[in-house]
This record gives C-alpha cells, sequence and structure tokens, in this order.
C-alpha cells in the first residue's frame, strides 16, 4: 500500500527542473505522477517513479538533495462529492493530510496521492472505510 | 570652541611629554595586575623601566581582538570588579562578544574626549541634540549622550530606529544635532521627503556621524538632503567608544584624543611601525584607562595621520577617515559583522554545514545582507512547513548572535563553490 516518492529540493532557478527531468529520463525511468510545490525562496518536486531506489541513487550522483517520501494513493470515483467524502472520514479520525496531488485516469476513477502525518493510521482508517488503496507496484507502473 | 585648549593645542613636546609620562604609569600597573600582560612582556625581555617614553612603544607586544576573546569576560579587566561602574560589549569574531568595562574615571575621560569632540564639530549647549544610536551593550547611544551632558547641551536619547518618531522630535523639539550612522541619515532624508519635510521646516545644522565607513560624496549627499555640516565620528569600544577621534569644523581628517590615546601606524605584513603619512593599520595604546588599558591594540582599521597643525588651532593628530581593514571585518548598519561568526553558528546548529555565502548590497541607503546555506540531504525535508521552520531557525540563531536581521535563503547542495584555499564567503556589492 505504500508508496515511495520521490522528493527533491529545487533551488528556484532556471533550468533545475528541466534537468532532473532529463536525468530520469535518460536512465529510463518513466514518471507516473507528479507536482512542484513551491515558495518564494524554493520548491519541491514530488514525483511517483517507475524505479524509485534507482531514480534516487542517480539523482544524488548528480548532487541533488533528494529523498524518498512514503505516501498512499488512494482510487477514487471520478464524480463530484468523492474526494470530500474520503477527506471527511479522514478529518473525522484526525488524521491529518500534510500535502496531496491528484490526476484523473479517465471519467471513471481519480487517483489521489497523499502524504498524511501518521501512515499506518490512514491505511486503517481507509481500509476500514472500504476505500480502494492503489498497490505501490501498480502505482510504478502506470 | 575648544574645550580643552591646553592639552588640544599643545605643542608636540607638551603632548610628548604628557603621553610618556602616562605611557610608563600604564605600563607599570599592567605588568603588575594582569597576568597575561606580564608574560606577553617577559616572553619579549621586557620590564617597565625599559619603557621610558613614547619613543619605546614600539617595543611593546601588540594586542589583538582575540586576546580579549581568550580572557573573556573579565580576564583583561585590570581593577577589581568593584571598581567597575559600566559594562559594554561588542561583538567579536566569533560566538562570544568583546567586552569592555569601565571605572568611573573612565567615564568621566569618555565624556570629556566626547565633549571635545562635540565642540570640534561646533555643537554647544544651547543645543538640542538627538542621540539616535542604539542605546544598550553598543557604545554609540551612551558615549554621545554623557558627552552632551557634559558640555551641557539637551539631550533626546531616543536611540535607534522608529524613524516616525525620530521626525516627530526632529519638529517638534527643533532638534539641532542630530547623532546617528551616515547610513541611517540619509533613510531618515528618504523617510522625510516621503512624509512632505523639507529640511527647512527642520533646525539641523550638525550630523555626527560615524560606527561605519562613508564617503566624500555620501558627505555632500546627506550636507545637501538634511541641510547641515556632517562630521565624522570614530571609535572603537576596545578603545573607550566614540570620541576617540573627531572632524572639526574644517573637515580635514579626525582629531585623535591622544593624551588618552597613543596612535601608531604599522604595516600590518611585517608589524613594523610606519613613518607619519603613510598608510597602514591603526594601532591604539591607551594611556588613561583603568577597567580595561589595551597596550599597542591593532584596530585593523587602514589610515594614515597627519601632524601637522589644524586651521583650527588644535596640534591633535588627525587621522584621515578608515580606507578599509585589514582583517575580513563587514560594517552593517553600524554593526561589526564578522564571516566567521556566522561560520560558528551554521557549525553549531547540527543541520547545517558551514558552506555558505554572504552577499552585502546596499538598498537605498540601507545596507542588507543575504545567506546562502546549502540544504543538506541529510535534513532536507520533503515539508515545506519543515524547510521554513529550519530557515526561520537559522535567522533567529543569526540574528541573536550578530545582532542583525539576516535575509537566509536555502540553496542546492554543492552548488556554493568550494576552493582549494581561502573559500570566497563574502561578495561585498556596495560600492564605498
Amino acid at each position: 500500500m505504500i508508496i515511495k516518492q520521490l522528493s527533491v529540493f529545487l533551488e528556484n532557478k532556471t533550468g533545475r527542473l528541466n534537468e532532473v527531468t532529463q536525468i530520469l529520463g535518460n536512465a529510463g525511468i518513466n514518471m507516473s505522477a507528479m507536482s512542484v510545490a513551491d515558495t518564494s525562496e524554493f520548491g519541491i518536486l514530488r514525483m511517483i517513479v517507475s524505479e524509485p531506489e534507482k531514480a534516487l541513487s542517480i539523482l544524488k550522483e548528480a548532487e541533488f538533495s533528494v529523498r524518498l517520501t512514503e505516501v498512499i494513493c488512494l482510487n477514487s470515483p471520478n464524480e463530484p462529492g468523492a474526494l470530500a467524502r474520503a477527506l471527511n472520514i479522514l478529518s473525522g479520525e484526525n488524521v491529518f493530510i500534510e500535502y496531496l496531488y491528484a490526476y484523473s485516469m479517465d471519467n471513471k476513477t481519480a487517483n489521489i496521492v497523499l502524504k498524511p502525518d501518521n501512515i499506518q493510521k490512514c491505511i486503517e482508517v481507509l481500509q476500514a472505510h472500504k476505500m480502494e488503496l492503489v498497490s505501490a507496484s501498480k502505482m510504478y507502473k502506470i | 570652541m575648544i574645550w580643552n585648549e591646553k592639552i588640544e593645542c599643545a605643542s608636540r613636546d607638551e603632548m610628548r611629554a604628557v603621553q610618556s609620562e602616562r605611557l610608563k604609569e600604564t605600563v607599570n600597573r599592567i605588568y603588575h595586575n594582569v597576568p597575561s600582560y606580564r608574560q606577553k612582556m617577559q616572553e619579549a625581555g621586557l620590564v617597565p623601566d625599559d619603557i621610558k617614553s613614547v619613543d619605546d612603544l614600539s617595543k611593546l607586544p601588540f594586542t589583538v581582538k582575540t586576546d580579549l576573546r581568550d580572557n573573556y569576560p573579565f580576564g583583561m579587566f585590570t581593577v577589581p570588579m568593584s571598581e567597575i561602574v559600566r559594562i559594554h560589549a561588542s561583538s567579536g569574531t566569533t560566538g562570544k562578544p568583546t567586552v569592555v568595562g569601565y571605572t568611573r574615571k573612565d567615564l568621566n575621560s569618555w565624556s570629556e574626549v566626547v565633549t571635545r569632540s562635540l565642540c570640534m564639530a561646533g555643537v554647544h549647549r544651547d543645543d538640542i541634540v538627538q542621540v539616535a544610536y542604539g542605546y544598550g551593550l553598543f557604545t554609540g547611544g551612551l558615549g554621545l549622550h554623557y558627552g552632551c551632558e557634559n558640555l551641557g547641551a539637551s539631550v533626546i536619547p531616543i536611540s535607534g530606529g522608529n524613524t516616525e518618531k525620530q521626525l516627530q522630535l526632529m519638529q517638534d523639539f527643533g532638534t539641532s544635532v542630530i547623532a546617528c550612522t551616515p547610513s541611517y541619515s540619509l533613510y531618515l532624508a528618504e523617510e522625510m521627503e516621503a512624509a512632505g519635510i523639507k529640511k527647512e521646516d527642520l533646525k539641523l545644522r550638525v550630523g555626527i556621524f560615524g560606527a561605519e565607513p562613508w564617503t566624500e560624496n555620501m558627505r555632500k549627499e546627506i550636507e545637501e538632503k538634511l541641510g547641515l555640516k556632517a562630521i565624522d565620528i570614530y571609535g572603537l569600544s576596545e578603545i573607550i567608544g566614540p570620541g576617540v577621534s573627531c572632524e572639526c569644523e574644517h573637515q580635514v581628517g579626525m582629531h585623535i584624543n591622544e593624551d588618552h590615546f597613543i596612535p601608531e601606524i604599522i604595516d600590518p605584513e611585517t608589524l613594523q611601525p610606519l613613518p607619519a603619512g603613510e598608510i597602514g593599520e591603526l594601532v591604539f595604546t591607551t594611556v588613561t584607562k583603568e577597567g580595561i588599558p589595551l597596550i599597542r591594540y591593532r584596530t585593523r582599521d587602514l589610515t594614515r595621520l597627519n601632524y601637522e597643525k589644524c586651521a583650527c588651532g588644535r596640534t591633535l593628530v588627525r587621522m584621515e577617515k578608515c580606507k578599509g581593514r585589514s582583517d575580513d571585518m563587514l560594517i552593517i548598519r553600524g554593526v561589526n559583522v564578522f564571516p566567521s561568526q556566522i561560520e560558528s553558528v551554521l557549525l553549531e546548529m547540527s543541520e547545517t554545514a558551514p558552506h555558505y555565502l554572504l552577499i552585502v548590497e546596499r538598498e537605498g541607503n540601507l545596507d542588507t545582507l543575504k545567506l546562502m546555506v546549502e540544504v543538506q540531504e541529510q535534513f532536507f525535508s520533503d515539508e515545506i512547513k519543515q524547510l521554513e521552520a529550519l530557515r526561520k531557525k537559522i535567522t533567529h540563531k543569526l540574528q541573536s548572535t550578530l545582532g542583525i536581521s539576516v535575509d537566509v535563503k536555502l540553496v542546492e547542495p554543492k552548488t556554493i563553490e568550494r576552493t582549494a584555499g581561502k573559500a570566497k564567503r563574502v561578495i561585498d556589492n556596495r560600492k564605498l
């Protein structure tokens, strides 16, 4: 259930994001999901890739500040109110979300990548409510 | 007006006699009271009787800022703490400040030299003096304050900052003399313009500016914008504070109160004394101080001396505006900053490596410090709030160590240049 997300520290300067994607592309690593969080000073690139460990080591070699972060991915119906239902359940159980990003797969389902403060509890709560979680192996292959 | 004409206009022979007498007395006293001095003199094969006049000054060993740090906080004091009535401190080369102590007599001498300085600047007892130097551990505020009171002028002890109030009191109280850093005076001028206050609305006639280097162009600008005579005052807390030297109304170099502080110019490389008129490092020996007398203290300021009698009638030797430093100290908004202080803060924190780059800019008329610190892999967090918290922590630690705010910027690892030799740690973009 737990997915290894790649997080990269990026200074706000031209060409840095480009460099990361280039390095991963050259290594034959595919990206299934990504998001960039930015502040006025710096950005954090978060992505789900086909081979997280390999991506980690090649980016380290290229002297990036990079780490693997544990996240989960919720598969939710692509319909009004679906996300609200899931978030309601989590807040009702006091699970705090550090950040999330989401994308629609087609007009039936959407994937929501979540970074909760307590990942085990989050999984238990979602499973108890019969919410569908995407497996790591499936995520890496998208 | 010349406050102490007898000494300020003394002949060279008279001055040398006073200096020699006081030097002998000081050397004798520290030899018997301060173990570290005695040891240094013994190492140089000297006893107090070897010092017969100012001509023997160059035989004595130097004192440097790190001596004060090594004896932190009170190890260099030559009197018991019961005799010390005031303590000031300035930034040291690392985390620990440089501490100085004053006896009652030291405070009187300090007031005397500041009063002389004020008179040199043309200030008199009818003036209303707004002291906008910081009051506190910094010597600027209180130093000027007691000198003004001693002169009999009316002091407004407003301290630094709070520009709106500064302008209000300048208008309401009819301030005629302002004392602050030159860069702050230009900031005041800007704020005046923004508030629609004209220099004609104010009664300013003299400005006593010091604590940081400034140029002749800045002087012209300040004089033009504030409608006053801009006078340069010099001092450092180790020697006494402001009032070590000051310009007279002719603005042709700062008269050193040399009956209290004997100046020398040395070559900072060979440490040999240089003849009058040559540029080198300024060294002072204090000959009246009781709390913490310093023998041949290396100021690290580069300047030259002029022994000619001044048009004002004073014979006190004059020093030129400082031309730079023989070390890496920066002066930011009147505050002394050593890159080594920043390094020690970063080393103290487990999250940071001492790879940094300090960028100094002058934005408008105020100096700003930007510090670039590398984000190390082990403390990189993928959560923004944690990185922001780290940035705030560094900012806060630097603020409390340096006494000024620093704009901290986190940068990627290995982006700060590594060099085999002395690393380039500071980029000073100010044009002084």
